[in-house]
């Protein structure tokens, strides 16, 4: 008798035991996220917490930094943020699942360009923006705030305007006896590297695989894009068989070919540019911080210019803004408004935008900013240090022509621009595939996923 | 009451209702859901009827990801099967010495996380010719190759992975197997002068037969749901031209990263069809349903 008391004892232990596991599994897998957490200390009563979600650690230090300064302007409305920084998919993907169950979301959430149709789709989970961005919105760039909008609601507070501008190795470059100012049109650049390779036997820039900044750029350049003006998909457009041509006509020179990682921005690339194994990077403007931070041994060797144009005599716009991080407010959020109020504070006021430049060595998007000598010529500043001119003088030369592509804001740009990170451009410069058919491939793919004839 | 509490007819049920229970909760209800979402459009919160299906048959990446997952189960069959035999057999004759400093070296990588084994392998395929895979090649005098970006090197990169990591714990299976064979049919083999590779071949190898099916069938599936080996060779769920994308990673890239989640069950489902379909066929070759009704 006593034993079988002793089983069912045993059974209910073991029952409990294995309920007891999935609950202690859950708030372990909970707590394993917060590994990249960060909380703000503020003191006195009336503080209200709110939850941040960011994937670039660099940007927890910002926020924290005007958060401080907007409690001092704000005693009434003080805020505590407590930061969470996730890997770039994970934290995507975990608040794409937070809105789709409604739970677990943040109150704010850094999104990036890519990724940001995606919330655009069906019911918007995030909060309209408007009525905060308004106080700031004449010095803001336009275009940087249309990229994060919907049927003329603003749903994101951007964070840069990521010029495209031309990075030259200026001492390699004068050692090859190139003369980087020279450098105006898309063949002069061609040109250049041909001579560069020859002289040095190196590469000169690189053919992207991975990223799409050159290929967007001179797309827009030539008036082209991913979609028709319907909203159609329109990857086989003669602007853009033209732009590939002409890329793929660059490797062959055999002066320009794909760098270890597929695009500049990466890991794997930034010791090739170190070591001078190739001179030039066309990107947006905040690869300043990644020059700063990775690729370290070219310090004062690297010059800031206009990126080339295809014909200087026509209108054609100069350049476009690349990349971007949209802060975004989750509308079911308990406090969605004052972190709306917040947040614009933090990223579109004045006083923030000089510390975008400071901290982040990105380009301010309120450009009222760009003018102020004291703080683009500011001999401590380390980005200044590190370039060999001014970069503030390049972006003003092209302040007014920054322009975007429609597909930016498209629902259906996330599956376009991973089609050509992953298939497009490395079937094209990697497989050596016929840009004709590369992209009559891709755009069937498309097509069957977005059930397009 | 107490005649019921103390039951022996009820007894083997109770001790079985928690793994019935838990089947039940987390099994098959999510099946059952996966299932009806199948047919919808999750957000749009909408009924396609067959839509979803229609859409994966002329769905290029899918077909693609099915094949690689495809290529990478037989793959894995092909060597994970036959060497870890022949190794386990090797392991277990008395003419191998420190049989034991083996079974363990063998079975560490198993203890080893897939998340730093693939990030460390993922660093020694590098493209540049410092990587380790690079700089063996440049012993032979071989130049550097872009391991990761093609769909051949990298479907190498894939199995020795899976090497690496799952040859020990087949040897254990087949140690195991092979260990409940009674040695006295190898010594009557051997008194009667079949060779070693006789013995293997006449009794270690039928004789295993029900661990090599338990082997063949959980093969099967992990090959065909491997996810996260690829994820973390490519750092993420995206290769150059997809050569890196499985079933389960197409499921993942829809249903997380795209939010399309009645079609990433659609695809959920199909992937448990295929399974199911493969691993039938499997048993009934091999016999293993005619086994048990005897």
């Amino acid at each position: 008798m006593k034993k079988r008391g002793l089983a069912a004892l045993l059974c209910a232990v073991l029952a409990t035991s294995m309920i007891a596991g999935c609950s202690s599994s859950a708030t372990e897998g909970k707590g394993g996220s917060s590994a990249g957490k960060k909380a703000m200390e503020v003191g006195g009563d009336n503080v209200t917490t709110i939850n941040v979600w960011t994937f670039i650690e660099l940007h927890q230090d910002f926020y924290v930094s005007m958060a401080e300064k907007w409690n001092e302007a704000h005693p009434d409305k003080k805020v505590k943020l407590v930061l969470s920084n996730m890997p770039y998919d994970d934290m995507h993907n975990k608040l794409s699942l937070a809105l789709e169950s409604g739970e677990g979301a943040p109150d704010v959430v850094d999104i990036e360009l890519g990724k940001f149709p995606a919330f655009m789709v069906g019911k918007i989970g995030l909060m309209e923006l408007n009525d905060v961005i308004a106080p700031y919105k004449d010095n803001i760039v336009k275009s940087r705030l249309d990229i994060y909008s919907k049927d003329g609601k603003e749903y994101g507070l951007p964070t840069h305007v990521g010029t495209t501008v031309a990075f030259y190795n200026e001492k390699l470059l004068n050692d090859a006896g190139i003369n980087y100012k020279d450098i105006k049109t898309w063949d002069q650049f061609k040109e250049a590297g041909v001579k560069y390779h020859d002289a040095t036997g190196k590469y000169f820039s690189c053919v992207e695989t991975s990223a799409q900044w050159m290929v967007n750029l001179m797309l827009a350049q030539k008036g082209g894009d991913y979609i028709d003006k319907d909203g159609k998909l329109n990857l086989t457009s003669k602007e853009m068989e033209e732009v590939l041509t002409y890329i793929k006509g660059m490797q062959e020179t055999g002066a320009f070919a794909t760098v270890p990682g597929g695009q500049p921005d990466n890991e794997e690339a930034y010791p090739s540019y170190n070591s001078g194994d190739y001179a030039v990077q066309i990107m947006p403007f905040w690869q300043t911080s990644r020059f700063v931070n990775y690729m370290t041994d070219i310090k004062k060797q690297v010059a800031i210019a206009p990126v080339p144009v295809w014909s200087e005599t026509d209108g054609e716009i100069a350049t476009i803004g690349g990349g971007g991080t949209g802060t975004a407010i989750i509308k079911s959020g308990k406090n969605a408004q004052l972190a709306a109020e917040v947040m614009a504070f933090i990223k579109l006021s004045e006083e923030s935008n000089k510390e975008v430049w400071n901290v982040l060595g990105f380009d301010p998007v309120n450009t009222a900013v760009w003018n102020d000598t004291s703080l683009t010529q500011n001999p401590d500043n380390k980005f200044i240090q590190y370039f060999t001119n001014y970069p503030f003088d390049t972006l003003l030369k092209t302040k007014d022509s920054i322009g975007i592509l429609q597909a930016y804001t498209d629902e259906k740009y996330p599956s376009i621009n991973n089609e050509f990170c992953n298939v497009t451009l490395n079937s094209i410069f990697e497989d050596g595939m016929d840009v004709k058919e590369a992209l009559l491939q891709s755009q069937q793919t498309l097509s069957n996923e977005f059930k397009e004839k | 009451m107490k005649k019921l509490f103390y039951s022996k007819k009820i007894a083997p049920y109770v001790f079985i209702c928690p793994f019935v229970i838990t089947v039940l909760l987390f099994w098959l209800v999510p099946i059952c859901n996966g299932v009806l979402l199948s047919f919808q459009d999750v957000l749009k919160e909408q009924w396609v009827g067959f839509d979803n299906y229609s859409r994966l048959l002329t769905d290029a990446i899918f077909l693609k990801a099915l094949w690689n997952s495809f290529k990478y189960m037989a793959g894995t069959l092909l060597l994970l099967i036959p060497f870890p035999m022949l190794f386990a057999s090797l392991l277990n004759s008395k003419l191998m010495r420190k049989a034991d400093f083996f079974k363990s070296i063998y079975f560490i990588p198993a203890l080893t996380s897939v998340v730093v084994a693939g990030t460390i392998f993922r660093l020694m395929y590098g493209e540049a010719s410092t990587s380790l895979f690079n700089q063996i090649l440049g012993l032979f005098g071989m130049s550097p190759i872009k391991w990761l970006k093609g769909a051949g090197t990298s479907f190498f990169a894939l199995l020795l992975l899976a090497c690496w990591r799952w040859t020990g714990v087949n040897i254990l299976y087949f140690l195991a197997g092979l260990q409940s064979i009674p040695t006295e049919l190898y010594e009557a083999a051997s008194i009667d002068g079949a060779s070693k590779w006789q013995q293997f071949v006449k009794i270690s190898m039928p004789l295993v037969k029900p661990t090599t099916v338990y082997v063949l069938t959980i093969s099967i599936y992990a090959g065909l749901s491997m996810f996260l080996e690829s994820n973390m060779l490519f750092k993420g769920n995206n290769s150059p031209n997809n050569i890196g994308l499985t079933i389960v990673g197409y499921l993942y890239r829809q249903g997380v990263e795209k939010r399309a989640l009645g079609y990433a069950c659609a695809v959920g489902f199909i992937l448990l069809i295929v399974v199911m379909a493969v691993n039938i066929i499997q048993l009934k070759i091999t016999g293993t349903f005619k086994e048990e009704r005897e």
